[in-house]
């Protein structure tokens, strides 16, 4: 009863509201999401049963997950070569971004002739260049790898390249009067301030990757050499298998949620003790 | 012991020999407007300078002269025997600290950048973090320190690397007062143990007076030198002098020889501060 009293004394009705308002937002950020999934799952399949849906037209949720394990095998090792081509061209873009943003942070010339180059690469659609490196390339992976890399190296050299020029001019001049190198100043100036930025771009190359790698299949799987995951769904829509379809969709949307996770936790382990973006989750 | 510190102050002698001397310096930017027009100034060994003006008087133009980020248009900077940039230390306006690094490792930068290990730099690290009152904080990063501290570790990055000529650039000017009382004191400590030159930029009036040896009072448009005014009252320096008669008439003095610098200013539209 004091304990009550106590709590009534020391906050006002509207401090009040705002601690419950805080408390319910904390608790919602995670129940609404995933009770409209099921109501969503739910309604799925009493829209297949009223409905009488055949199976090949939309399969009940049931049916996919069921699909999901006795097709595990086939499944997942697709998964698997379409996670390969996803880390490569992600680790070619990481490399491929940073490297080239560095490059252009050398000299503001350099990024003046070179950067609308990145531009056109990135605008014009993957699916029209593909046939282009079908014509040039060889080797299935590496024509795999060469789409996926061209769709996810943009936002990591277009975010690093703005993270290296965006140095604090004072912090500029410092470096300058203790006669810093530019290999120093790179190294410790400009790099570590480049890193909100570079970890903002890598979150996005991150699930462009992942579309990356499904998309060239896609297009490259007219020649059906391919095994990834792209080419159990056409594969699947040829057949009419609806249940191994959706397995195979919710597989990737699952891996693309996956990837984002975790990129997102390793930028906000980078940054939790520096950097305002991950202080306010802290509090 | 007080009396001794006095005498030992060079510029209480007045005999101290030169450090720096500009001559008829002159600056023009690209955009045509003359920051700074004939500045004859003489800096001795041991001064605590204060350029004091109006924004816009070329105060900051003159530091970042004296520091080597800018070249003169016209006239020269003459340095009494070789000077090289380890020998400036530099103090900006904010912090501008690594917000990434630690304490420890924004003051071991200077060092750090002539080549020197975080094993080598330890001992002068940790020494300027103690003159500056930040011993423990070491780990910690610029984020969870106060505006205050921030600066003192500022100051202690500055100082790291020993250098003959301090130059600050309006340090304390974003900090509530009883911060800047603080480190006011503190900064004339260390300046009194180290025996450096400062050259302090202020657009206050009760900032120079407290802290310089000499205060030059710099008019705008173009940015010149307009008057000088020898503060001969003794170190150290205290909260009673802050409160003494002699105290506010030397910052009556000093104010009249601003406004003076301000009203010279042909049609001027200074709204003051």
């Amino acid at each position: 009863m004091t304990a009550i009293e106590d709590n009534v004394l020391t906050l006002d009705p509207e401090e009040a509201r705002r601690a419950r308002q805080e408390r319910l937002e904390r608790i919602g950020k995670w129940v609404l999401p995933l009770a409209i999934m099921v109501v969503a799952i739910v309604l799925w399949d009493r829209i297949c049963v009223w409905n009488a849906i055949p199976q090949y037209i939309l399969p009940r949720p049931g049916v996919v997950l069921q699909t999901l394990h006795s097709d595990a095998g086939l499944l997942f090792s697709s998964l698997l070569v379409t996670l390969r081509i996803t880390f490569l061209s992600l680790a070619l873009a990481v490399i491929g971004g940073v490297g080239l943003a560095v490059l252009f942070a050398q000299s503001k010339w350099v990024e003046m002739s070179f950067f609308p180059f990145a531009i056109v690469l990135q605008v014009t659609p993957i699916v029209a260049i593909f046939p282009l490196i079908n014509i040039y390339v060889d080797n299935q992976t590496v024509k795999l790898l060469l789409c996926a890399w061209i769709v996810a190296f943009f936002p990591i050299l277009s975010n690093t390249t703005l993270g290296l020029n965006s140095v604090d001019r004072n912090l500029r001049d410092l470096f300058k009067l203790n006669g810093a190198t530019r290999w120093q100043q790179l190294r410790y100036l400009r790099l570590p301030a480049a890193m909100p930025y570079f970890l903002g771009g890598l979150k996005i190359a991150g699930g462009l990757s992942l579309i990356g790698a499904v998309v060239a299949e896609f297009v490259a799987g007219a020649q059906g050499q391919s095994s990834g995951l792209a080419s159990r769904i056409i594969e699947a829509g040829y057949r009419l298998n609806a249940p191994r379809l959706f397995a195979a969709l919710i597989l990737i949307s699952l891996t693309g949620i996956l990837i984002f996770l975790v990129l997102s936790l390793v930028s906000h382990l980078i940054l939790r003790r520096w950097h305002e973006s991950a202080l306010k989750q802290e509090r | 012991m007080i009396q001794e510190k006095v005498a030992e102050t060079p510029a209480a002698s007045g005999e101290a020999p030169m450090l720096l001397a500009l001559r008829n310096v002159g600056k023009v930017f690209s955009n045509g407007v003359t920051a700074l027009s004939k500045v004859d100034l003489a800096i001795r060994e041991g001064d605590f300078l204060s350029l004091l003006g109006p924004s816009g008087c070329g105060k900051s133009t003159a530091l970042r002269l004296i520091a080597g980020l800018s070249t003169p248009t016209s006239g020269q900077l003459d340095w009494r025997g070789a000077i090289d940039r380890s020998n400036i230390g530099f103090v900006f306006q904010e912090p501008t600290l690594l917000p990434w690094a630690s304490v420890f490792d924004n003051v071991w930068l200077p060092l750090r950048l002539k080549g020197v290990s975080r094993a080598k730099a330890e001992p002068a690290v940790m020494e300027m973090l103690s003159r500056v009152h930040l011993t423990g904080f070491e780990n910690a990063v610029p984020r969870e320190l106060s505006g205050g501290m921030k600066m003192r570790v500022s100051i202690a990055r500055a100082m790291v690397t020993k250098p003959r000529i301090l130059l600050m650039d309006e340090p304390f000017a974003a900090l509530d007062e009883i911060t800047r009382f603080k480190l006011n004191n503190d900064l004339l400590e260390l300046w009194q143990d180290e025996r450096f030159t400062v050259v302090f930029v202020t657009h206050s009036v009760f900032e120079s007076v407290f802290l310089s040896s000499r205060v030059v009072v710099m008019a705008a448009r173009p940015g010149r030198v307009h008057g000088e005014l020898p503060i001969s009252a003794p170190y150290p320096r205290d909260e009673a002098f802050r409160t003494s008669p002699g105290y506010a008439a030397l910052c009556r003095q000093a104010s009249d020889v601003l406004v003076d610098a301000i009203n010279s200013t042909a049609g001027s539209h200074h709204d003051g501060h």
